[in-house]
């Protein structure tokens, strides 16, 4: 079984090539293949729920090398808890592109990318050795500023320039600090690394840690979009092509940014107190500004942007929260909010590709022109401002009695009011764009496409019933991956 | 230490550019002066005075070589730093032909 787990990167990787060479036989196998492809992903990524129940982890060495000498590949209950999140929305985005990408010229290139994108999100979720996951950051982050300047319009051109210098700057901090990480330890295999800081008798790594500690928060932060370092996202998001703004708000800024930030702090160079309370502040500011930021907004989708930065800022305090209910109530709004965050840059997409425009003043009463967009739209708002029984509700509230548990109870209290901000921006962008009398000129508004439609509901249904996903051991291990920190790298080597 | 003085002031020199400058080349040429300021870090990690290159002529060599591992990987990085300077330049191109000037102020559609 531990064999197949290369298959994450190799799958997409020969798709992405092959469909270079072979598109031009056909329109549509660019469209057939991309789906073919990330469908198996998908079922390939469940197949691995089984395989690590109980806190297992499965190790692939690349080359038959051993751990701390060549680049392996581990999959842990974390990691299968992010392949299924990542695969599964990028079998609905890829769904979506079907018709949605019809709009623009050069749609293989368009599929290129978007796998090049998939490859670099799973590799960094899989693997175990530093630089590898600088490899694969790179490779996510090149072919997500190709996508965001996909429409080579004035705005996508700035945004993409913008995100791009940002990024780049972000992902050279990152690599170095993974080679001040190996300059210390001689070593790049994160679990080595974490068993070399942890048996340090000489008190050497204290000062080298902290100082990493930042280049890493720095680096993760900005493609997190943690809000210091936000600046590019309310940007960038809304000008990529729907499918491809519903992939960065939904898995990427959390691949790159999230998960990486906690695997590396977490299980590599180990939590400390004062890390933990700048990780809090940077989360609660994210929570409180992304909020403010979102309700005077007036595009659609800038502001769905800068809800995501909100969000974001949510699943920072559940997991630097340190206790288990906080972190598993952090990883549980990741998962969700990579669901529901996704469907409503679709449902925006579906409206754009309508109507048209994305301005908030343009728009109105839509709702009975576009019902299946509009009962999409509000299972997913409903969800992410956290009303019960949708999916957002538990993961906030986990993370609140989180808090609240830690003897932060002044966040939790600040967690409540922000959920209730967001119920207003949410109830803004319903108003405007789906209650209330028609607008002229949107008679002759139709439905999204069967495939748009289809991405649509079935996220909409994964947002009912998401909460299920509590009852599921997987979470709870992957939580308990987190809580053990560098505990869990020695139980890797042996 | 000095080289490694260097390598901080060059990435700082790299930053400034990157900060204060409004020609879109010469943010370009900031960040690759950042992305050299790393090179040139990872491939002083790996120095050792008076090292020899490693190549083992038999088993028991006990020369002092220089660590070649970061050799392997600032080619990787220079690769990555290739692509990456390609597709901004690319960006910087195209940003030419929309808004016929490389001036960094006359970007400023995207607000709010």
């Amino acid at each position: 079984m531990s064999n197949l787990i290369c298959l994450f990167v190799v799958i997409p990787l020969f798709t992405a090539f092959l469909i270079g060479i072979l598109y031009k036989l056909h329109n549509s196998v660019a469209d057939t293949l991309t789906n073919v492809c990330i469908f198996a992903l998908t079922c390939l990524s469940v197949l691995f729920v089984s395989q690590v129940a109980g806190n297992n982890a499965l190790v692939y060495k690349i080359g038959g090398w051993i751990p701390p000498f060549g680049i392996v590949f581990v999959v842990d209950s974390l990691s299968v808890l992010m392949l299924i999140l990542v695969n599964t929305v990028s079998l609905f985005a890829a769904i979506y592109s079907i018709s949605y990408m019809n709009r623009y010229t050069s749609k293989p290139y368009y599929y290129i990318l978007f796998l090049l994108m998939l490859v670099g999100m799973n590799g960094i979720i899989i693997t175990g050795d530093l630089f590898n996951l600088f490899v694969f950051i790179e490779i996510a982050s090149i072919s997500s500023y190709a996508l965001v300047s996909f429409g080579i319009q004035h705005e996508e051109l700035e945004a993409s320039f913008k995100y791009m210098v940002i990024g780049e700057i972000a992902s050279t901090f990152i690599l170095f600090a993974i080679i001040l990480l190996y300059a210390w330890g001689g070593s790049l295999n994160m679990a080595d690394i974490a068993f070399r800081i942890n048996g340090d008798s000489l008190g050497s790594a204290n000062s080298m840690v902290r100082f990493v500690s930042v280049l890493f928060i720095f680096g993760f932060g900005v493609k997190a979009a943690i809000v210091p370092f936000h600046a590019w996202l309310p940007d960038a998001h809304p000008s990529a092509p729907a499918p491809i703004s519903s992939m960065l708000s939904g898995v990427l800024i959390k691949v790159l940014g999230i998960y990486a930030l906690t695997r590396v702090l977490y299980s590599v160079l180990g939590i400390t107190f004062v890390i933990q309370n700048v990780l809090l502040t940077l989360g609660a500011i994210s929570m409180v500004a992304g909020a403010l930021l979102a309700l005077p907004q007036i595009d659609f989708k800038r502001m769905l942007a800068y809800s995501s930065i909100s969000q974001v800022g949510y699943i920072i305090l559940g997991i630097a929260s340190g206790n288990f209910i906080g972190i598993t109530g952090g990883l549980f709004h990741l998962v969700n909010h990579g669901v529901f965050k996704s469907l409503l840059f679709m449902d925006a997409g579906s409206v754009e590709f309508a109507t048209k425009t994305r301005k908030l003043n343009e728009l109105g009463g839509i709702s009975e022109k576009m019902p299946i967009t509009h009962g999409s739209f509000l299972t997913g708002a409903l969800s992410i401002v956290g009303m019960p029984p949708f999916n957002g509700f538990w993961s906030k509230l986990l993370i609140i009695i989180g808090l609240a548990q830690s003897n932060h109870t002044g966040l939790a209290l600040l967690a409540i009011c922000i959920a209730v901000v967001t119920l207003a921006y949410y109830l803004k962008i319903e108003r405007s764009v789906f209650w209330g009398k028609l607008k002229e000129g949107l008679e002759f508004v139709k439905e999204a496409p069967f495939s748009m439609a289809f991405s649509m509901i079935m996220l909409a249904i994964i947002c009912f019933v998401g909460g299920l996903l509590y009852f599921h051991p997987i979470l709870k291990d992957a939580a308990q991956v987190v809580h053990q920190g560098t505990i869990y790298a020695n139980h890797l080597l042996k | 230490m000095l080289p490694y003085v260097f390598c901080i002031i060059l990435i700082g020199i790299g930053l400034y550019a990157v900060l204060t400058k409004k020609n879109l080349l010469k943010i370009v040429i900031g960040f690759c002066l950042i992305e050299y300021g790393v090179n040139l870090f990872i491939v002083m990690v790996g120095y050792r005075w008076n090292g020899l290159p490693p190549i083992m002529l038999t088993p028991d060599d006990k020369t002092l070589f220089v660590d070649p591992i970061p050799q392997a990987l600032v080619l990787t990085a220079i690769v990555i730093g290739l692509a990456t300077t390609a597709v901004l330049l690319a960006i910087v191109i195209r940003v030419y032909k929309r808004y016929g000037t490389l001036d960094l102020t006359e970007l400023k559609r995207l607000k709010g």
